[in-house]
């Protein structure tokens, strides 16, 4: 709509695009400055050259990061959690909500209100751990996967969605045609829901590349570990195995604590690139996703 | 005359469940495996609970170890220890400042972006400040680490820069709560904005014409239009945010305690995860008693504020 800006309102414009400005710069510049470390050298981040642009760019920190075998065993880890842990997820959270977006089925309701209760009472930390323990799922691949099939409100998303979008003259209509309910979710409501996919797609993804605290739990073999089990080693417990790093011929002590610091901001970049990349093709969805979830009952 | 209607009733609705059954057979067949999850995973951990009243025995199993006398005894026993009030004053702390600090500047930020009329703006700011929510707190707590060391960190080269004495942030006490509380905002800021924006986007345009029309300025239209706009929201939000209260993120806090900070750190649940799983005698059915009280404590939150705001606001979570 076009009208003209009074002083008041040029006013507040302008304080408008400044707060946003400094916002953006406040949100941005620890990314920028991980990245540009990341691509400098060492020394040159010990000195405190580097403020905003890589500084005597080189990729000694990615080469250490890639000669590290344990960053890379927990790389793979994580991957094979996420792809097989996110299909899962996929596939038992359509065969729960498509039934559960069905307006005339028969005890929808009790299941409903199973789900709903989910989300208000959690048993702890000790009574799942228990759980665990005597399905004899410790220290197995299968404990990142099967405890985290299912998110509640990823489903409750999804019910919503179904509910809106797949309009019931189209099941009749199918129904009319000898359509199945198998097939009618094949040929029909998996084409029409690719939005909602997206969404809980990455929303999964991202909650099993980012998971911590159930491997910190219950896996004990160095071989199964995630690559946030790693990360923590790495970043928070400054547990560096310098032989890793040797492969890169550091002459003394103190280039090897240099590399050491390099290492850790190429490693940040690397453990988050793979859902930085997956991100932006999703994001459009967001705000449509958000909605729905937003939508009460 | 009304028993046999009754009856063909009851008949009827046998011939209903019969004939729905045969129908959406394949339905059921779908939810079999999630329902099997849903009550392996998330129903009979609710039974396991009971051991917060027992004293608990791992060889004689959950059912087989005795009830504790007091049945109370391990709630009890949570109330007079030490720790107590230490854990939580230390909960409520961290939990109502990154309410206060945090809750208002997604609602503000949502305001102040819908005013942007430059797309391109617009979305590099949306793209650039949802990334952080995608990064692990594992990450986030590593990058706190790199930012705030002394010697290399480039928040003390500034300082230091500056003519300053360089800070040894993770070594000193207090530091705490605000790098916890405000790497938090930076983390979800963006994210957070994302509901806000979508239900401004759901105002009536015919709203703000009306108001252009009547020579309203744009700072009044977000106070008459925006903000009542995304009121039932921030409510509805604002009550899900009390009820986990006493839920301050727990991976952080744990990633991020050290000597120094524990005094300041020491939360509910990583009390419980220290009493379930570090001492040299883990206490499962301690641990647990502290855990259901949480629970209870954020419950009763929720439906007390969830009152209050349908009172006041006319708008509620349920």
């Amino acid at each position: 709509m076009n009208y003209k800006e009074t002083g008041a309102d040029k006013a507040f414009t302008f304080i408008n695009y400044t707060v946003l400005t400094m916002l953006f710069i406040a949100v941005a510049y620890p990314l920028i400055y991980v990245i540009s470390a990341s691509f400098s050298s060492s020394s040159a981040i010990i000195q405190g050259k580097v403020f905003l642009w890589p500084v005597n760019f080189n990729l000694d920190g990615y080469k250490a990061v890639f000669n590290y075998a344990s960053i890379m065993t927990g790389f793979a880890n994580s991957s094979f959690y996420m792809i097989v842990g996110t299909s899962v997820n996929i596939a038992l959270t359509v065969m729960i909500a498509y039934p559960l977006s069905r307006q005339n089925l028969i005890g929808k309701r009790v299941i409903s209100l199973m789900l709903i209760f989910t989300m208000i009472f959690n048993a702890g930390l000790i009574p799942n751990y228990l759980l665990i323990d005597k399905l004899d799922l410790i220290d197995k691949r299968a404990v990142m996967i099967i405890p985290k099939a299912l998110n509640v409100w990823n489903v409750m998303i999804t019910i919503t969605y179904f509910r809106r979008t797949i309009p019931k003259e189209l099941l009749e209509a199918s129904q009319i045609d000898g359509c199945d309910d198998f097939k009618f979710i094949r040929m029909v409501v998996l084409p029409l829901s690719k939005p909602i996919l997206a969404v809980i797609t990455l929303f999964y993804a991202v909650e099993h590349w980012n998971a911590f605290f159930d491997a910190f739990l219950y896996i004990k073999s160095a071989s199964l570990r995630p690559l946030q089990i790693v990360l923590r080693e790495i970043l928070v417990q400054n547990q560096i195995s310098m032989d890793m790093i040797s492969s890169i011929d550091p002459e003394n002590l103190a280039v090897k604590e240099n590399l050491a610091t390099l290492l850790k901001y190429s490693l940040i970049i690397v453990s988050s690139l793979p859902l930085m990349l997956l991100y932006p093709f999703i994001q459009k969805y967001f705000v449509k996703g958000v909605m729905v979830g937003s939508v009460k009952g | 005359m009304k028993s046999t209607s009754r009856k063909n009733n009851k008949i009827r609705k046998k011939g209903f469940f019969k004939r729905s059954l045969k129908r959406d057979w394949q339905l059921y067949v779908l939810l079999l495996l999630p329902l099997t999850y849903i009550i392996v995973f998330k129903y009979v951990p609710l039974w396991g609970v009971q051991i917060a009243f027992k004293n608990f025995v791992a060889t004689k199993g959950i059912g087989g170890s005795e009830w504790a006398d007091p049945l109370f005894k391990n709630f009890i026993k949570f109330f007079s220890d030490y720790n107590f009030w230490r854990v939580i004053k230390n909960t409520l702390g961290l939990s109502l400042y990154g309410l206060i600090a945090g809750f208002p500047l997604p609602i503000i930020f949502a305001l102040s972006l819908n005013y942007v009329r430059n797309v391109k703006f617009k979305k590099t700011i949306q793209m650039i400040t949802y990334a952080p929510h995608f990064i692990s707190t594992v990450v986030i707590v590593g990058m706190l680490l790199q930012f705030f060391s002394t010697r290399t960190g480039i928040i003390n080269q500034i300082i230091m820069s500056m003519g300053f004495n360089e800070i040894n942030f993770f070594g000193t006490k207090g530091t705490f709560p605000h790098m916890y509380v405000w790497s938090q905002i930076w983390q979800s800021l963006g994210f957070s904005s994302i509901i806000y924006i979508a239900t401004l986007a759901g105002i009536d345009p015919s709203l703000h014409e009306a108001a252009i029309m009547d020579g309203a300025n744009k700072v009044r239209r977000m106070w008459h239009i925006d903000l009542p706009g995304i009121m039932p929201t921030a409510i509805v939000l604002l009550t899900l945010n009390l009820g986990r209260i006493l839920n301050v993120g727990f991976e952080k806090v744990l990633l991020m305690q050290n000597p120094v900070n524990l005094n300041q750190s020491e939360i509910i649940s990583t009390y419980v995860y220290k009493i379930g799983f570090q001492s040299a005698l883990p206490q499962f059915s301690y641990s647990t008693a502290i855990g259901i009280f949480q629970s209870i404590v954020g419950f009763i939150l929720i439906v007390t504020f969830n009152k209050i705001s349908r009172k006041v606001s006319e708008s509620s979570l349920f």
